[in-house]
């Protein structure tokens, strides 16, 4: 049974099956079945067999992919594609009253470019304008479905921080360009005054919680009192002081690394990831004994001077001291090829196929606590999908289909197809509207 | 002995009642303001002064459910927003550059801090209080056959609460207020780059999920201001005094909300924010509510819409020169194709809907505007519903306006030929009873204010 769901003009319409049997790669599973030939068995948007031979049920749709590599849907555990209006609430030192949440844009183009890279997944992340910054959740590529389909059901949602050059960046409230007027100086200017913003955040967010808690047991004692004001910015940390929410943290320096794992731990909380990190080679030790995982570049460097001791073996070096460690985009182009960024880390590092590969798929999934449905190749997940037609980490792969939950969001050759009568349509109309405008009068001058 | 005369006469016209049928050749009596009569076989008082309406059409006064009229300082000079499709922001929250009245500007300009510091919010505010008599856009408005406004200020977040006005021409203004409250107008417009006008100062918020959280949390602090207040006031003793917060009160004293929506995410993502506010709300703008997903999110919402009749038009630059390599997309392209189509769309699929000017208040660009619905599928009769009594509906004032019936406001307009038509010209014009002549050529009353807003598309960093 084919059921098959038209798009509109501008989304490709993805096409869904009950049953897609891929067969012939060469998958990279990234789960306990490492790399084999053989099939893939999806059903419901779940992936229900994997295996050399697998039973292939009347009436599946088959995918002939002899030659080409099939592997996890990737995961991009830092991005900020998909949003309107601004991404960065800069204008105050704590902004975690703001959520990513409410501003998804599934019109964003660099969705279906990312997902013509191969990633299926991706953590929205506020900016780094401010030490604690906005709410943030991770998103599924789903290209033309609308802004509340695009949401990782059941992901722990997450809350952006940011040490560093850009939050003390004194004077530009707006953490860029753009300001109007004349900016007022925002606090803090100092890396001293960032930890400071930090520390007395969380000190409100416990007196906010120890309110709240006061409230909740009396109301449980079947008192009427009238219940503490509801504030956005404390209940988004007062989440965090009760694991609800994790904490992703831009940075560089290995001291403001030393400084944040400090802080949490003095506060009782954790910080999931280290973003950036680019010196987290350094402090390595410390940062797997905090248990934070750390997202980092693959050989990004010297861009701004808190980034000069960056080196290309960071990942590397990292993971084996037990840090668990993704690679991410942080860029809608990059985000476009990070199967090569991965692959960087066979050169520097000496890492093999799949622990390099892991750094965008299982890994971030596990960063993410998304791990149980995406990130591998194995019975019972998500059917998250990229087929390439080599190598994947190689410069010349090139991805083919993609499919999420089982839905084919992405296929190369059909996008190609398309092109002509994309442009086509669009010829057209300019056609008709410049005969219109021929038709019309112009305007009195005194408009 | 001057004064206009209390009791008029229309006899011989064609009557378009809206309300019921059209009558082929009948009489409207006016009689202190009010319609006292209205029929084919109605006898004309001894007092009346009588109106030969043979040849013309008597309408019921036309609606702008969404206007700056008669707030002088509210017109911003800037041209509107809305005709950049994607990637355009609103330019309403541009700074007036005329010697507006203090009045109407938002809070003072200081940089805002945090919610604490309710920026861009002037909720308290009544366009009623506002109001100009001398407003030369009263007449301008006048000559396309507007006799009612829902005018509002439009500044800032919370900007303040509309009224619904009458268009005469008296020495004060308190004579055009037929509804002082009418709903509080939301902007999400006035934050990003820099802080836009209205007073922000640059400072909080600075994007557009900053002003979404601003709202929220606003109205957390009305609703938990209501409660310590309720509480207060039942027994203040042993309770510290809650402390008076006009924003808040402007919140408490609307009684809908005015959301703006225009691009079909923007329809989803408003939708759902009026309701988890549980705030009554209208969406203006609806540019593409003509996406068969946005219809059925209106319906399934029960949605009001006002539409705005300010068409996406393209860009200067691809008309001057014959721009080959335009770099618009196709999903812009279809957007201008296909805006002017909406109301037809809404009509078609019973979604609750009135069409606003947005501040094309010349007669001939609102007649052209009107007239490119009708060419896009809407009827007549219901592009003139969706300026009378649909809005009328809208607001809950179909019981004073909005249709030819015995009783209501004497709003009419009078024409030569079938309204919205190129040649028709607007004989007459009734408000309160009072009757105007559209001036010859309709005085040049400035570029009106636009008021969508446009939250913009372009702010990916």
């Amino acid at each position: 049974m084919k059921k098959i769901i038209l798009g509109t003009l501008l989304a490709l319409a993805p096409l869904s099956a009950d049953i897609i049997v891929i067969q012939n790669a060469t998958v990279m599973t990234e789960g306990p079945q490492g790399i084999f030939k053989g099939s893939v068995v999806v059903k419901d948007g779940k992936i229900a067999e994997i295996g050399e031979k697998v039973m292939v049920p009347a009436g599946a749709i088959i995918i002939e992919a002899g030659g080409q590599y099939l592997i996890p849907g990737i995961i991009d555990c830092h991005s900020h594609i998909a949003g309107s209006g601004g991404i960065n609430e800069g204008s105050v030192s704590v902004s975690a009253m703001v959520n990513i949440r409410d501003i998804i844009n599934p019109d964003d183009i660099a969705i279906y470019r990312a997902l013509a890279g191969g990633v299926t997944t991706a953590n929205i992340l506020h900016g780094s304008a401010n030490s604690i910054g906005g709410q943030t959740l991770p998103l599924k590529m789903r290209w033309g479905k609308s802004a509340q389909e695009l949401i990782f059901a059941g992901a722990t949602p997450g809350i952006k921080f940011a040490l560093g050059e850009n939050p003390k960046r004194s004077g530009n409230p707006q953490g860029g360009r753009g300001a109007a007027t004349a900016p007022v100086a925002r606090y803090p200017a100092t890396r001293m005054g960032v930890e400071d913003v930090i520390r007395e955040a969380f000190n409100d967010a416990k007196g906010y919680k120890a309110d709240w808690d006061a409230y909740d047991a009396k109301v449980a004692k079947g008192e009427h009192p009238i219940p503490p004001r509801v504030d956005l910015k404390l209940q988004a940390l007062r989440e965090v002081l009760e694991n609800k929410r994790y904490v992703h943290v831009h940075c560089y320096r290995a001291d403001e690394i030393l400084m944040m794992i400090r802080a949490a731990e003095d506060n009782g909380f954790k910080v999931r990831t280290f973003q950036h990190v680019l010196e987290g080679y350094k402090v390595a030790k410390e940062i797997a004994a905090h248990g934070a995982g750390a997202s980092t570049f693959s050989d990004w460097w010297a861009y701004k001077i808190e980034a000069i001791d960056a080196i290309p073996f960071n990942a590397a070096l990292m993971t084996k001291k037990g840090v668990l460690v993704s690679l991410n985009s942080d860029d809608a182009e990059l985000m476009r090829h990070l199967n090569t960024e991965a692959g960087k880390a066979m050169k520097y590092g000496g890492m093999n196929e799949t622990e390099a590969l892991a750094m965008v798929t299982i890994n971030p999934a596990k960063q993410l606590g998304i791990d149980k449905t995406v990130g591998s190749i194995e019975v019972g997940k998500d059917a998250d999908l990229v087929l390439y037609d080599g190598f994947p980490m190689s410069d010349f792969a090139k991805v083919q289909k993609v499919w999420i939950d089982g839905t084919q969001y992405f296929d190369r050759d059909k996008e190609i197809a398309a092109q002509a009568t994309k442009e086509a349509e669009k010829k057209k109309l300019l056609d008709k509207e410049k005969a219109a405008q021929k038709q019309q009068p112009t305007r009195r001058p005194n408009q | 002995m001057a004064g206009p005369p209390s009791t008029v006469a229309i006899r011989n016209a064609k009557i378009v009642t809206v309300s019921g049928p059209v009558i082929a050749k009948g009489t409207v009596i006016v009689r202190n303001g009010l319609i006292e009569a209205v029929g084919e076989n109605v006898t004309v008082p001894a007092d009346a002064w009588v109106v030969d309406g043979e040849g013309m059409t008597v309408y019921p006064g036309l609606i702008d459910a969404l206007s700056t009229v008669g707030i002088p300082g509210a017109a911003p000079a800037a041209a509107a927003a809305g005709g950049g499709g994607r990637g355009g922001r609103g330019n309403n929250a541009a700074p007036a550059q005329t010697a507006a009245p203090a009045a109407v500007a938002t809070a003072p300009a200081e940089r805002s801090w945090g919610p604490e510091d309710r920026p861009q919010t002037t909720s308290w505010l009544l366009a009623a209080d506002e109001l100009q008599a001398g407003d030369r856009r009263v007449e301008t408005v006048r000559g396309s056959g507007i006799t009612t406004a829902v005018t509002f200020p439009t500044r800032g977040i919370f900007a303040g609460q509309g009224s619904v006005i009458d268009l005469v021409s008296g020495e004060k203004a308190a004579e055009m207020v037929l509804v002082p409250a009418a709903g509080q107008y939301l902007s999400l417009g006035a934050g990003g780059r820099g802080g836009g006008g209205g007073g922000g100062g640059g400072g909080f918020p600075s994007s557009l999920m900053g002003i979404i959280s601003y709202i929220r949390q606003l109205y957390l602090d009305a609703g938990h201001y209501k409660l310590v207040k309720d509480a207060y006031a039942k027994d203040p003793r042993g309770m510290q005094r809650p402390e008076y917060d006009r924003a808040l009160e402007g919140l408490l004293a609307s009684q809908r909300i005015l959301l703006p929506a225009n691009q079909l995410i923007e329809i989803d993502r408003m939708l759902r924010f009026g309701a988890e506010l549980k705030q009554p709300m209208i969406l203006y703008g609806a540019r593409e509510a003509y996406r068969p997903e946005a219809v059925e999110l209106l319906k399934k919402a029960n949605a009001t819409v006002l539409l705005s009749l300010r068409w996406p038009t393209p860009p200067a630059r691809a008309a001057a020169a014959d721009d080959e390599d335009t770099n618009e997309s196709l999903r812009t392209l279809i957007e201008r194709d296909q805006a002017p189509t909406a109301p037809a769309v809404l009509q078609k699929a019973g979604v609750k809907f009135a069409l606003y000017s947005d501040g094309q208040d010349t007669p001939r660009d609102f007649q052209r505007a009107v007239k490119k619905a009708i060419d896009n599928g809407l009827s007549r009769d219901e592009a003139l519903r969706a300026l009378t009594l649909s809005p009328a509906e809208i607001y809950g004032i179909a019981d004073r306006v909005g249709s030819i019936e015995k009783g209501k406001i004497a709003n009419l307009v009078v024409t030569k030929g079938e309204i919205f038509d190129d040649r028709t010209t607007v004989v007459m014009v009734f408000v309160d009873g009072k009757k105007y002549t559209p001036a010859e050529t309709a005085a040049p009353g400035g570029r009106g204010g636009a008021a969508t807003d446009d939250p913009g598309q372009g702010g990916n960093q």
